[in-house]
């Protein structure tokens, strides 16, 4: 499977009847098995190119061409969970066919065990978020976008989401975007980097990580960072 | 508890009130009390109030129904919305009398022209009611259940209905209200049974017991209705919420 995004741009029209270019063109593929990963400055249309992505959002010009069979795994900023439904049955409803080993394996795995029969408004932030990355996963998807997810979470649960965020991708074949401040998770998950510029936004610069995520050591993962840090030529 | 002594207190505001007015005008409780006696056991109470309970409801599910479909489609689809408008607003503002007199001049004295009239008295105010409901939905959610490519059917009962359902539950109450209320002017003018068939009767008669006994009957039987349906429903539908203080 391939997720081919060719936006050639989109505008927004404010409430007081301005219009404003929110993406210039933006061109990228990915494959089944790549984790490609999103950065920029807060503000710059991330969301919004999720949002066409997902198809939630039609008004742009240019192509997306998404797999019709493919099934989507989604965590948005917020967690956008029911909060009329238990912590188990919001898992259930986006994941009907999940078998209750596989479900009970999740819960596990995200430290969920105790909040099944929880409503979300019980929930802390941080376990809403754990709630919201259960669900994508449940679905098995094929394209899994993740909007920030492991924001407001502390470093070592962070750390330990982002491990299993590792060991899904590498266990299925899963095209993931995944969209983070946080230059730490990108490093450490991305197959590709895509440096967004400030709005509207256009991929300034293209990272490949040729190194397999596992192999990754922090001598690596440092002289990734310096090589980031250092001003891409073609932006200027 | 509290419920309890509230009522007692109603009760002695009347006792109190009686002995001042007089019995001609408002008879005491005990006085009320035996005409109810003696109406149930002539077997007439539980007939008129049969008569009438079976009026609200086809006449409340019929409005219930059909106003909250309405009311949806009108929250939801802009189109719907316009043609509509113009027809709620002559509705929600045509008095009750009018409905019910027109009603029994075009389809006759029936029961179907009874229960029509009602059940459009009631139908705009559901409208209004699910519209805003409706246009309150959380659209975040919406997109989560087409994201996770939940089936219609599925998104609807989970994801939308759980938000309209105090919308339904307030719609609902106010509307058994305004039906209770409606349904004895429509028995009063053209049935020949009902609540509103006796206590038109009664004022023919002057007998204040008896127009005390049917409408304080029929306000428990409401009572009742609230506190066995209405108010379970909502706790349902709300207990995922945090309890307010």
């Amino acid at each position: 499977m391939r997720l081919e995004v060719d936006i050639t741009g989109k505008t927004f029209r404010s409430a007081a009847g301005e219009t404003h270019e929110v993406l210039a063109p933006v061109k990228f593929a990915l494959q089944s098995g790549e984790v490609g990963v999103l950065i920029g400055p807060s503000g710059c249309g991330k969301s919004t190119m999720l949002r066409i992505i997902l198809g939630l959002d039609r008004d742009f010009r240019g192509t997306v061409a998404r797999p019709p069979e493919a099934r989507i795994g989604m965590v948005f900023q917020e967690p956008r969970l029911l909060p009329w439904r238990s912590v188990e049955q919001n898992v259930r409803l986006a994941a009907p066919d999940i078998t209750d080993a596989k479900l009970a394996e999740l819960f596990r795995i995200l430290e969920l065990d105790a909040h099944r029969s929880h409503f979300p408004g019980e929930l802390s932030l941080g376990l809403a978020r754990r709630v919201a990355l259960a669900r994508a996963f449940a679905v098995e998807p094929d394209l899994l976008v993740l909007d920030e997810p492991l924001a407001s979470l502390d470093d070592a649960l962070a750390g330990r989401l982002r491990d299993e965020i590792a060991t899904l991708v590498a266990r299925r074949p899963v095209m993931t975007l995944l969209v983070t401040h946080s230059l730490d998770d990108a490093i450490r998950l991305a197959d590709r980097l895509f440096l967004l510029s400030p709005r509207p936004a256009r991929i300034v610069r293209e990272v490949p990580i040729a190194i397999p995520r596992a192999e990754r050591s922090e001598a690596e993962l440092g002289r990734i960072k310096a090589d980031l840090a250092a001003p891409p030529l073609e932006s200027k | 508890m509290l419920r309890l002594l509230s009522f007692a207190l109603f009760l002695a505001i009347w006792w109190i009130a009686a002995l001042f007015v007089g019995a001609a005008k408002l008879p005491s409780p005990p006085a009320v009390l035996n005409v109810i006696i003696a109406e149930a056991a002539s077997g007439a109470l539980f007939l008129h109030l049969g008569a009438t309970l079976a009026r609200v409801t086809l006449a409340f599910v019929l409005a219930m129904s059909l106003g909250s479909a309405i009311g949806y489609l009108m929250g939801r689809v802009k189109l719907a919305d316009r043609l509509g408008d113009p027809w709620l607003i002559l509705l929600l503002n045509l008095p009750a009398l009018v409905v019910i007199v027109l009603a029994y001049i075009w389809a006759g004295l029936t029961e179907a022209a009874a229960i029509a009239a009602i059940a459009i008295n009631k139908l705009p105010t559901a409208v209004v009611t699910l519209r805003e409901g409706t246009r309150a939905l959380d659209r975040s959610l919406d997109e989560m259940a087409t994201v996770f490519a939940m089936p219609r059917w599925r998104a609807f009962r989970h994801v939308v209905l759980p938000q309209l359902a105090p919308y339904i539950a307030a719609s609902a109450r106010s509307g058994l209200s305004l039906v209770w209320k409606i349904v004895l002017v429509a028995e009063l003018l053209g049935r020949p049974n009902g609540v509103g068939f006796e206590i038109g009767v009664a004022f023919q008669l002057f007998d204040t017991p008896r127009l005390l006994a049917y409408s304080l009957t029929f306000a428990a039987v409401v009572l009742v209705i609230e506190t066995l349906l209405v108010q379970p429903f909502e706790a349902r539908a709300t207990r995922w919420r945090p309890r307010a203080a």
